[in-house]
């Protein structure tokens, strides 16, 4: 029996679609929930982010529990930045008895880069080894060894940089990611189709799904800025010089049709099992991309 | 070695206003070697303190001067007694194991830290030091080609590196070379690549437990519980 609505998907062989969203810094979830009502039925599965760049905000695990009783299907990022080996077990049982049995597991960005650059980071583990304390829950045994009264089930992500500037030890992660126990892959952003053609040529041998990581950016400068300061994204020239031919006002239009134009790319050619849109900020625009790029309707006129 | 910086002197300055009497006291060893708290810095913050106690009329101090080959070590500091009991404080620019060394050996006399006490490293250029080791008690270097993820990375990790890395530089720094990016040149170069592929378990944190001992004939002479 599939362990989630979304490990079923993954064997569907359909043409999957993701995307994500950021929980609020403060208890005022409604444009949270506004966000989760609005994409829980046009994709395949929302994740929400832990902290996203190392900024405080509402927890994933939280944002899960909504996305859940909106009648959605939640991916829990849970990034190893925060919590040590106890805490993380914790929100896993947390997660699994309310039926939250997706997680997307992440080192997690360094503090230095958010808005709490004072607090001790943690990383007791990291992303492989936490994939595989997931897998040693659901085998009845806590990370130290100790016996669990009733074990979870998880269907495991985790991510991968097919756009590293230096692909050859992001790769041997990628593959000790499998080897621990992950069965898809969000990717980080992908801006240009050669570079995933050259990563899906490595990673097909394996039996995991991998979802595109579209990134849908606002404006050259957005773009730009996003080179400097996010760690591991690396927008080509090319891209940023397309963005920055938008009129004035029109950036996001720009980065939508960027993002259509990539998502065709990679259906038409059936380089990888799917997409996860992140619409950083955007998420209300995420239905027309989808609209756009997977619904192939025809693109009203005027945009 | 250990790696210290010293205090800003204003810092000092606030630190020693209840104190007439102050010896400043440097260390010969490690503090010498990057500059923070040798004889040569000692005698230049007595000038500097002295120069700012004229500048606030009202506060007077009477500075005192010494350096000690080893501040860490209680023989180095038995001859400096008579001087230490003269005094209302002692500035110590040793490290922090230098400072608390003092404040064991004269229970009496308070003693203050003149600089940060950083790290363990080594002077990459003229002037420039960086961390080479934490001290984590439970040494991998056989596994990372001789560089150190728990130091040199970031976040520490054992695997790999994050996807936070760009132009082999880090995330948080893109001066700082990114650990896990030299870690796998240097592999790659040793044609021990397949370390690099092997999965490290998570850390054991119990040898770090602070403060830490450690007892040089444990394990020369076994007591008790021979199993042969």
């Amino acid at each position: 029996m599939a362990k989630s609505l979304f490990e079923e998907k993954l064997s569907s062989g359909k043409f999957l679609v993701t995307t994500e969203v950021g929980p609020p810094k403060g208890t005022d979830i409604s444009e949270l929930v506004h966000h989760i009502d609005l994409l829980k039925d046009r994709v395949d599965a929302i994740n929400v982010t832990d902290h996203q760049s190392s900024v405080m905000r509402y927890p994933s695990l939280g944002g899960c529990l909504l996305v859940k009783e909106r009648g959605g299907e939640p991916i829990l990022q849970m990034t190893c930045r925060d919590r040590n080996r106890m805490a993380l077990e914790a929100d896993l049982l947390l997660a699994d008895s309310r039926g939250i049995h997706n997680v997307l597991a992440l080192t997690g960005d360094s503090v230095d880069i958010g808005d709490h650059p004072e607090v001790k980071p943690v990383f007791d583990i990291e992303s492989v080894q936490l994939i595989r304390m997931i897998r040693t829950l659901e085998s009845g045994k806590d990370a130290a060894g100790n016996d669990l009264k009733g074990a979870p089930s998880f269907c495991i992500g985790a991510s991968v940089h097919p756009g590293a500037d230096f692909i050859e030890p992001q790769l041997i992660k990628f593959e000790k990611k499998i080897a621990a126990g992950a069965q898809f892959f969000q990717t980080q952003g992908v801006f240009d189709l050669a570079s995933l053609r050259r990563f899906m040529q490595y990673a097909s041998q394996f039996n995991v799904k991998i979802l595109a990581g579209i990134i849908v950016l606002a404006s050259a400068r957005m773009a730009k800025y996003m080179n400097e300061n996010v760690p591991g994204i690396i927008v080509p020239k090319e891209v940023v010089e397309e963005l920055a031919t938008a009129e004035k006002g029109k950036g996001l239009q720009k980065g939508i049709e960027i993002a259509v134009r990539l998502i065709r790319g990679i259906r038409e050619e059936r380089l990888c099992d799917g997409v996860h849109i992140m619409a950083v900020g955007n998420e209300r625009i995420v239905p027309e991309i989808i609209e756009r790029a997977i619904e192939e309707r025809v693109p009203s006129q005027g945009r | 070695m250990i790696v210290a910086e010293q205090k800003p002197v204003d810092e000092i300055e606030r630190m020693i206003v209840p104190y007439e009497r102050v010896l400043i006291l440097g260390c010969g060893t490690c503090v010498t070697v990057c500059n923070a708290g040798g004889e040569r810095e000692v005698s230049f913050l007595r000038e500097a303190l002295q120069l700012a106690a004229a500048k606030n009329a009202g506060e007077s101090h009477v500075f005192s001067e010494y350096t000690v080959k080893r501040q860490c070590d209680e023989e180095f500091l038995d001859p400096i007694a008579p001087q230490v009991e003269t005094v209302d404080a002692v500035l110590s620019l040793g490290c922090g194991v230098g400072v608390q060394s003092l404040a064991a050996r004269f229970p009496d006399t308070v003693v203050l830290p003149g600089v940060n006490t950083s790290f363990l490293g080594m002077a990459q250029e003229v002037g420039i030091w960086d961390e080479r080791c934490t001290a984590c008690g439970d040494c991998r270097l056989d596994e990372t080609a001789g560089i150190c993820p728990i130091t040199r990375c970031t976040k520490g990790i054992l695997n790999g590196p994050c996807a936070g890395t760009k132009n082999g530089k880090c995330e948080v720094n893109k001066e700082m070379d990114c650990a896990w990016i030299l870690i796998y040149r240097r592999l790659e170069r040793l044609g021990q690549l397949d370390k690099m592929r092997r999965y490290y378990p998570p850390r054991n944190y119990r040898p770090i437990p602070r403060p830490r001992r450690i007892r040089a004939f444990a394990k020369l002479a076994p007591v008790g519980g021979n199993h042969g």
